[in-house]
């Protein structure tokens, strides 16, 4: 079985991200950037399931502009056999929907038919947690979201998901569309030899025309606006004094 | 502009769950004149009639309640709810279809909008136009206006967090209440999934998204055991406890206390966080509580610059005292 795995190049964590003057987004320029970490989470689960007999191939995908090569190349050192490269580079103003990287993806899928898919449970840059589920909708798969246990076997996965009241299993029948959280799996790092190696692996360069998918931006930036700012806070010395602001300065006991 | 809206509810014990009168607060502020709104439920038992008669008379611009009434929509799978949502939507033809950013609503919308081909918003948190929605991008550290362009319906997730329910109406206005035609299950992809189980923690304590005040514990509470004393501080505050993905981490508590961009969002009137350093994608959870508090003994920790009240202590030494001091829950 085949498992297809979705990437993307996205602001890295740690980054403190500014708001650009022009209020068109944010400062993406010389900005450090890196693998999403739930795509991270998600190469490493294929790349398991490889390893434990269960998949026989990982194919590495990603929806962006070429600097999105690096981030397949990060998968590729992971581990992952070869990659798929759609190139398309947004407008500030209308960027990329998950609507049309779930089409792209789809038409990936129905190329390489693969047994599972696997994508993180949001990106963190646009936080939109879609993607996967639109998917999952498009192909008419079942859909396993917010993974924090995957065990599979030839004919069905059994997902445990991070529900708001806990954890809650599924069973879905093959082929299936699962969305990673943080605690799936500790993602490996790639070592240098496999950095190496990864260089000579295949980066197959396709656009969203190759594959039939129109981009449709039916979302329009208006503005991106920095949050307002929590007013400075007094550093106390003792906790009579903070039980005595909170009754009668903030009133909240 | 004639609005017509359809929001996706939950219920839990015969009644809609507070984040799905938040759904309706959000369905007002998109329009209060020629806004019908439909409330639809979904379940088997006695509990979903029982919260059709609450939703019926839950808010006032609440026009009709649809209910789906089958084993299907028991557990909240997505694949027949989304069937569900298609369906109802190509009969009511709204405009605007809103759920909240529950696990439920994240889980379940954006695969509905696949399935009528229109793109959704994430996690609205404030409507200026029918069609002109804020929702926070980059954890929170920026926030996004954008417009939709698109076909009907416009579809969107609003945080629950940020749109405040109206109080309970009087008794005289209870909206009709009828049956889905379900005659699109026998189609589809319904059998592809199947709900095997759910493992949650029974807790007395208020639920942690719409509790008034959380107690939070970080890696700095360093065990398990440790956070039984935030538990006690818990009790008598009346509050709920919360955890930073360290502690969630390290085993101190269960994964659904976790607050932050990846776990759940918070706006109580107190947030009061023990041992939590304040990174990026913690705040992202908290930054909108109404007052903060941090109790952390690294003068320098990220959490300060957002906190009201600090005390730079050992949180051991401050929660001992916090707790011989707070008188008990009345």
């Amino acid at each position: 079985m085949k498992i297809l795995v979705a990437v993307k190049r996205v602001v890295d964590y740690a980054v403190k991200v500014r708001v650009r003057p022009d209020r068109t987004g944010v400062e993406t320029a010389s900005v450090k950037m890196s693998m999403n970490p739930f795509c991270e989470i998600a190469v490493e689960e294929a790349l398991r399931l490889r390893e434990a007999g269960a998949a026989s191939e990982v194919v590495a995908a990603t929806v962006g502009p070429a600097q999105s090569a690096d981030t397949l190349r990060t998968a590729l050192a992971m581990g992952a056999d070869r990659a798929v490269h759609v190139l398309h580079d947004p407008k500030p103003s209308h960027p990329l929907l998950p609507l049309t990287v779930a089409k792209i993806l789809r038409a990936l899928a129905l190329q390489e038919n693969p047994g599972l898919v696997i994508l993180g449970k949001q990106a963190i840059d646009d936080d939109c947690n879609q993607t996967g589920q639109m998917l999952a909708g498009l192909l008419n798969w079942p859909q396993g979201t917010f993974a924090s246990k995957v065990i599979l076997d030839k004919e069905k996965a059994t997902v445990e998901r991070e529900v708001d009241g806990g954890i809650e299993t599924i069973c879905l029948d093959l082929p299936a569309v699962i969305t990673t959280d943080l605690r799936l799996n500790q993602p490996r790092y790639a070592t240098l030899p496999n950095i190496m190696k990864a260089k000579s692996k295949v980066i197959k360069k396709v656009t969203p025309e190759d594959l039939n998918v129109d981009i449709r931006s039916d979302m329009e930036v208006v503005e991106v606006t920095e949050p307002s700012k929590r007013k400075a806070g007094v550093i106390l010395s003792s906790v009579d004094e903070l039980i005595d602001k909170l009754r009668n300065e903030a009133r909240v006991l | 502009m004639t609005v017509s809206t359809l929001v996706v509810a939950e219920h839990e014990g015969g009644f809609v769950k507070p984040s799905s009168l938040s759904a309706l607060a959000a369905a007002e502020a998109i329009g209060k004149d020629n806004n019908m709104v439909s409330l639809l439920l979904g379940g088997s038992g006695p509990g979903l009639h029982k919260a059709a008669e609450h939703a019926a008379s839950s808010h006032p611009l609440v026009s009709e309640v649809l209910v789906a009434d089958s084993d299907a929509f028991a557990h909240p799978l997505a694949e027949p709810w989304a069937e569900l949502l298609r369906s109802v939507q190509q009969k009511g033809g709204y405009s605007h279809v809103i759920a909240s950013s529950t696990s439920f609503g994240k889980n379940l919308l954006p695969r509905a909008a696949a399935l009528l081909d229109v793109s959704p918003v994430t996690d609205v948190t404030s409507i200026s136009e029918p069609r002109v929605f804020v929702r926070p991008i980059y954890a929170g550290n920026a926030l996004c206006t954008v417009r939709y362009t698109g076909e009907d319906p416009c579809m969107m997730s609003i945080r629950s967090t940020s749109f405040s329910p109206t109080e309970a109406m009087s008794e005289t206005k209870v909206a009709p209440i009828s049956q889905v035609d379900l005659s699109f299950l026998s189609e589809g992809s319904s059998g592809k999934s199947a709900w095997v189980n759910l493992k949650s923690q029974e807790t007395e304590r208020p639920d942690l998204a719409n509790a008034r005040v959380v107690v939070t514990g970080g890696r700095g509470l360093k065990s398990a055991e440790n956070f039984k004393l935030l538990e006690q501080l818990a009790e008598k505050l009346g509050a709920a406890v919360g955890a930073t993905r360290a502690a969630v981490d390290a085993g101190f508590v269960p994964n659904e206390l976790q607050v932050g961009q990846t776990g759940k969002i918070v706006a109580p009137e107190l947030y009061m966080a023990f041992g939590v350093s304040g990174a990026i994608q913690h705040l992202a959870g908290m930054r909108d509580s109404k007052v903060i508090v941090a109790v952390n003994k690294d003068a320098d920790a990220p959490i300060f610059q957002v906190a009201d009240y600090g005390i730079v202590a050992d949180l051991f030494e401050v929660l001992d005292e916090l707790l011989k001091k707070l008188p008990d829950k009345k």
